[in-house]
């Protein structure tokens, strides 16, 4: 009794769906405390016996899941159980609960096959409707299986309504059971002779999705598609033909031939914009090859762009950019049009402008496109300025840079493109930089100058996009230090105090490059005193004249000599920190000098002669470093720390002899300098060592040596450092455990105290030097910039450009007009230097796509049907031929024998369909024209649909057999291009 | 085919939300939410295209339409016409409109049920099967009237039958 009374006072007081939701819009209690209250009052309701309690629980779980997101996935078998209710409203509910909580894995799907047999076969077509509706969204492979004698039926009903969701539910149950086609595609085709928009409509759509998956296997329907084209009126059924064909076109060319025309007619007829954008579509993607049709769709496109909606202008573009590839005068014609809309307030019409821009790229152009881009994107927006730099960089470089000729040019641009204040692409720089680095060798005095300039603006160190770009430029610059003009100031941009903002994996990389560009130094200066004549062997293969070399020689060294004689000469306190800071005054009096000297010469190195190499300047030189160093030996990073210690380890080496050595420059001792220079000189020869690209296969091609169990090894060694924790600290001592170098420990101590001794001079020192610094003007290049940076390329805030925008984009209008009108020769005196290039790595590897299994299935079953062969072996690949198929046949047929009329239906359905090519045939005759071009196929597929015919006269056995012997011979061929019934005729 | 039908408010509230493709619960609702990230900073006049790749995988585009306090959002994929989903978007606006006299957002909020009447209708598993107001608007009367007739059967509540029941 009292669970009785609850249940009463449950159903009087339940809340409605509508009181929930009033409920949660007065939030009196705040949303997720009301809904989870709500939530314990469904749990309660959805269990009570009344029907209507329950399904009105289940109504505000449904909501509650569906726009507040809550599990609902408990409370399946309360749906399977309103779903089977006799109550039309509660079983909506049921059912719209179903297709919004069911998947694939739902556990009580088992429960609700008859469930769903029931309804489908209803008398009420809008309970019908409702099942068909849930299992186009639940329909597993058991469903799909078990139910599909009752869509076929539905398949051909008089009810309009039920019909055209049958058709809508194929779709799935070919997707889960690709068997369900042997039986229900020869009603489906049927279904297009239909002479009602809405079944015509919902049938094109499904076979727009399932040509949209494999386009062969359906190309035999083209006739009747190619009718609806030719005989609709109805918008989106064209549209939907339309794409059918986009995707069968391709291949059979014959069909493009046919079709070719009637979409030009549409195209010429629609009023309706959605139609005329599908035909142009086709037209361009699939019909390329016709001149006529293109230029048709070229006039239509022209029309969408000067639209006004912005929709129709921004797929005008989309539609722009797909013929571009294949004939760029379309692009050309518009071009006015595309690069205005660069400007155009759309973010979807600037993307897609700029990417036909970008199509318009070539080499002779891509100087000034590049240009006017460049300068256009200082003044966009930061999203819109990253998306002409990524397609710059990424059109440059497409191909192993391709349409680059002066790859002076190149670098230059990417320097430039760095310095962008909204630059984000450092990544891509980064890559670029060391890529053409290794590859283009002509480039690379050129280069080393572009680095050298990044890495002495200390503006770019505070952004952190493009701490990449300068990790790339201290490696370029380290790597090939021969081409740089002046390593003394290349050091110095390198220890600019404001280095200390980068991250460490930067910071190793400067490291390594200061260490690079020591040895250099060393080595140059070292080397002619050993009477070696050919100090720098890289003048040679920069083939640098020698004149150029002489000219510059006794200005140069003059100069230098100057500097040092105001220089007092200093002893053994030379390695002290007011040395260093004199000298670095110097360096930049002498950059001045430098300057001038350097004004106008392309790319040679003036540092070569051996008078720059003066004792003062070596000695300041290591003592900067050692200086820098001393910050690093703390660090918490083992990359720096081991980079750092390694450079001050090889100072500590060398420093004693060159000093020593030094000193007594008149009077020198060749034993004494050996142990140095021979250091000296290994380091360099290692360091001088050219590093090539390397393919990205290359590693795979290493063989692994016998015995070697990588991966166990490794987990091995996950267990062992999983219990090995580095203790987090933030003093000096941080090499405990974990680290590699953790064996000694009196090292460590060592190198601890070490650090300690020199961290305290060294910080003492940089207050000294920023001090300097700031009293002697901001970071030793005062002047240089107007010189590196090669033209006068505004910045971004310049008031002016706002101004001059719109003249700007009029500029980029007249200034790709005479670039690409004019096909001018490209104006460059020198060749395009050889650019190193992979096979392996260059070629982009396309793998094919292969179809997935289910798919494969699915066809294979089409193919069957479609083509009345027996196409097995397209299914045997993943069934045990033969025995299998010919038991999965009459698994299949006992699907079907529950009904005998589905039987007799499958039997008259073969029938009409078998004949219907014929009269299709007969219906084209009355084109006189078609029927002239008479293809040799014709008579083998009447021969084909004659033995069809006897196969259904005579025992099915029989039949069979004599179908498969048939079909034994062009089995191959089936497989790869699907028979193609004479439709063109 | 149409991944998802979705509409929400200016806020971001999703006011209806289907998805035939299914997903997760909680992928609904990141979804939901990165399609308003993506609408909200969207000015005004602009074109009505979204590229969506980025938030429902290859291949799919977004349409939206901004009435009043709500958009609605079509997310498709090239198996549609970019133009036709724009006006299928029109023909859902109009058929709710008739359905509810000069629709509003609080429209929607409060008849759950017979929102989704009306996309089953439009809608199919993805599948667009019905373009005509006129046509679903008929479907949908005929839907309604069976179920007042279903519920109207007993008058009685029920309650009161299960009690006489026992």
């Amino acid at each position: 009794m009292a669970g009785g009374t609850s249940s009463i006072m449950e159903t009087l007081f339940q809340r409605t769906l509508d009181d929930m939701i009033k409920g949660l819009r007065l939030q009196l209690i705040g949303e997720s405390a009301f809904v989870s209250k709500a939530l314990d009052e469904i749990r309660r309701e959805v269990r009570s016996t009344d029907p209507s309690t329950k399904s009105t629980a289940l109504q505000k779980l449904s909501y509650l899941a569906s726009l507040h997101f809550h599990d609902m996935s408990w409370a399946a078998f309360h749906v399977v159980e309103v779903m089977s209710s006799s109550r039309f409203s509660y079983k909506r509910i049921g059912y719209h609960a179903a297709s919004l909580s069911f998947n694939d894995d739902t556990p009580v799907l088992l429960l609700i096959t008859n469930q769903l047999r029931k309804d489908l076969g209803s008398t009420n077509e809008f309970e019908v409707s409702l099942a068909l509706e849930c299992l186009s969204r639940i329909a597993t492979a058991d469903l799909a299986r078990d139910l599909t004698p009752e869509i076929f039926t539905l398949l051909s009903t008089t009810k309009l309504f039920v019909r055209k969701k049958a058709i809508g539910v194929v779709l799935r149950l070919f997707a889960k059971y690709p068997d369900a086609v042997r039986v229900c595609f020869k009603r489906l085709v049927e279904n297009l002779d239909s002479s009602d928009p809405q079944i015509l409509s919902a049938v094109v759509g499904v076979f727009c999705e399932l040509a949209s998956r494999d386009p062969g296997s359906y190309l035999p329907l083209a006739p009747e598609f190619y009718r609806i084209l030719v005989d609709s009126k109805n918008n989106w059924v064209l549209i939907k033909v339309l794409k059918i064909f986009a995707k069968l076109a391709p291949l059979e060319p014959r069909l493009a031939k046919r079709v070719v025309e009637p979409i030009c007619d549409h195209l010429r007829r629609t009023g309706a914009k959605s139609l005329m954008f599908e035909c142009v579509r086709t037209v361009v993607n699939s019909f390329s090859e016709y001149e006529s049709a293109v230029k048709l769709a070229v006039v239509k496109i022209r029309e969408l762009l000067v639209d006004d909606d912005p929709n129709l202008k921004y797929l005008g573009l989309q539609a722009l950019s797909i013929v571009a590839p294949k004939h760029l005068w379309a692009v050309l014609e518009n071009k006015e049009f595309v690069i205005k809309s660069l400007s155009d307030g759309d973010p979807n019409i600037k993307t897609e402008s700029l990417r036909l821009v970008m199509a318009m790229v070539s080499e002779t152009n891509v100087v000034e496109i590049a240009r006017v881009l460049v300068n256009y994107s200082l003044k966009s927006d930061p999203e819109f300025c990253n998306e002409i730099l990524g397609s710059i960089l990424s059109t440059c470089s497409r191909n192993v840079y391709e349409i680059i000729i002066d790859f002076d040019w190149y670098v230059s641009l990417i320097g430039e493109m760095s310095r962008i204040p909204h630059c984000q692409k450092g990544d891509e720089i980064e890559n670029q930089l060391i890529d053409i680095g290794m590859r283009v060798q002509d480039v690379r005095p050129k280069l080393v100058r572009v680095a050298h300039d990044l890495l002495i603006d200390p503006a770019l160190l505070g952004n952190p996009f493009l701490h990449k770009i300068l990790s790339a430029a201290a490696w370029v610059s380290g790597e090939y230090v021969e081409f740089s003009r002046n390593p003394f100031e290349l050091m110095q941009a390198i220890f600019q105090p404001r280095t200390s903002l980068l991250p460490l994996s930067v910071m190793a990389v400067y490291i390594h490059s200061a260490f690079k560009v020591l040895i250099f130094c060393l080595h140059c200066y070292i080397l002619p005193r050993e009477s070696i004549t050919s100090s720098c062997p890289e003048n040679l293969v920069l083939g640098v004249s020698e004149s150029v070399l002489k000219r510059e020689m006794p200005e140069d060294s003059g100069l230098i000599r100057t500097t040092c004689e105001a220089l007092p000469v200093q002893g053994d306190k030379g390695f002290n920190r007011r040395a260093s800071n004199q000298s670095s005054e110097d360096f930049s009096v002498e950059n001045g000098g430098d300057r001038t000297i350097n004004h106008g010469q392309t790319s040679t190195p003036n540092f070569s002669e051996k008078s720059s190499f003066t004792y003062e300047s070596i000695v300041n030189l290591i003592n900067l470093v050692e200086l820098a160093m001393g910050p690093f030996m703390g660090s918490h990073d083992v990359e720096v720390l081991e980079r750092a210690r390694n450079l001050l380890c090889f100072i500590e080496v060398i420093k004693g002899e060159i000093t020593e050595c030094l000193e007594h420059k008149e009077k020198k001792k060749e034993s004494e300098e050996m142990k140095a220079s021979e250091i000296i000189k290994l380091m360099s020869d290692a360091f001088s060592e050219e590093l090539g690209p390397v393919s990205l296969s290359a590693q795979k091609r290493v063989p692994i040596p016998e015995g070697l169990e990588l991966k166990e090894s490794l987990d091995d060694l996950g267990t062992i450092c999983a219990d090995i924790q580095v203790p987090p600290s933030n003093d000096s001592n941080l090499f405990s455990l974990g680290s590699p170098y953790n064996g000694e420990e009196v090292g460590v101590s060592a190198s601890d105290l070490e650090s300690k001794e020199e961290s305290e001079p060294s910080n003492e020192a940089t207050a000294l030097l920023t001090d300097h610094r700031k009293r002697h003007g901001l970071y030793y290049l005062p002047s240089e910039k107007n010189e590196i940076v090669p033209n006068d390329y505004p910045a971004a805030n310049d008031p002016k450009l706002r101004d001059n925008l719109n003249n700007d984009t009029e500029d980029l209008v007249k200034l790709t007009e005479q670039s690409l009108v004019t096909n001018k020769k490209p104006n460059h005196a020198k060749p395009r230097p050889v650019v190193v290039k992979l096979d392996e790595r260059d070629v982009v590897t396309i793998t094919a796509k292969r179809p997935e299994p289910n798919d494969d299935l699915l066809s294979g079953a089409v193919r069957e049907v479609l083509l009345g062969s027996d196409t097995r072996t397209t299914t045997s690949q993943h069934n045990p031929p033969d025995k299998a198929s010919s038991k999965r046949k009459g698994k299949e047929r006992l699907n079907v024998n529950p009904s005998s009329k589905l039987k007799e239906d499958l039997g008259d359905s073969e029938k009409p369909d078998h004949e219907s090519p014929n009269s299709r045939r007969s219906k084209h005759r009355t084109h006189g024209k078609e029927r002239r071009q008479k293809s040799p196929s014709k008579p083998a597929e009447e021969r084909e649909s004659n033995g069809q015919k006897g196969k259904q006269k005579s025992s099915h056995r029989h039949a069979r057999h004599k179908a498969r012997e048939r079909a034994d011979a062009p089995l191959n061929a089936v497989l790869q291009t699907p028979v193609i019934p004479d439709f063109l005729l | 085919m149409i991944r998802a039908v979705m509409v929400m408010n200016t806020q971001g509230k999703p006011r209806l939300a289907k998805f035939y493709d299914s997903q997760p619960i909680d992928k609904q609702q990141e979804l939901i939410r990165s399609v308003f990230g993506v609408l909200c900073s969207r000015a005004e006049n602009v074109s009505n295209f979204v590229e969506a790749d980025s938030i429902f995988g290859p291949d799919s585009r977004i349409v939206y339409k901004h009435y009043a306090t709500l958009y609605f959002v079509l997310v498709f994929d090239s198996s549609e016409n970019e133009l036709a989903m724009l006006d299928l978007i029109q023909v859902l606006v109009e058929t709710l409109d008739k359905c509810f006299k000069n629709v509003c957002e609080l429209d929607l909020v409060f008849n759950y049920s017979k929102i989704h009447t009306i996309l089953d209708e439009i809608f199919f598993g993805g599948q667009v099967l019905e373009t005509s107001s006129a046509e679903v608007m008929k479907a949908v009367e005929e839907i309604s009237k069976l179920e007042t007739a279903s519920n109207s059967i007993t008058l009685v509540p029920k309650s009161v039958s299960g009690w006489r029941g026992r």
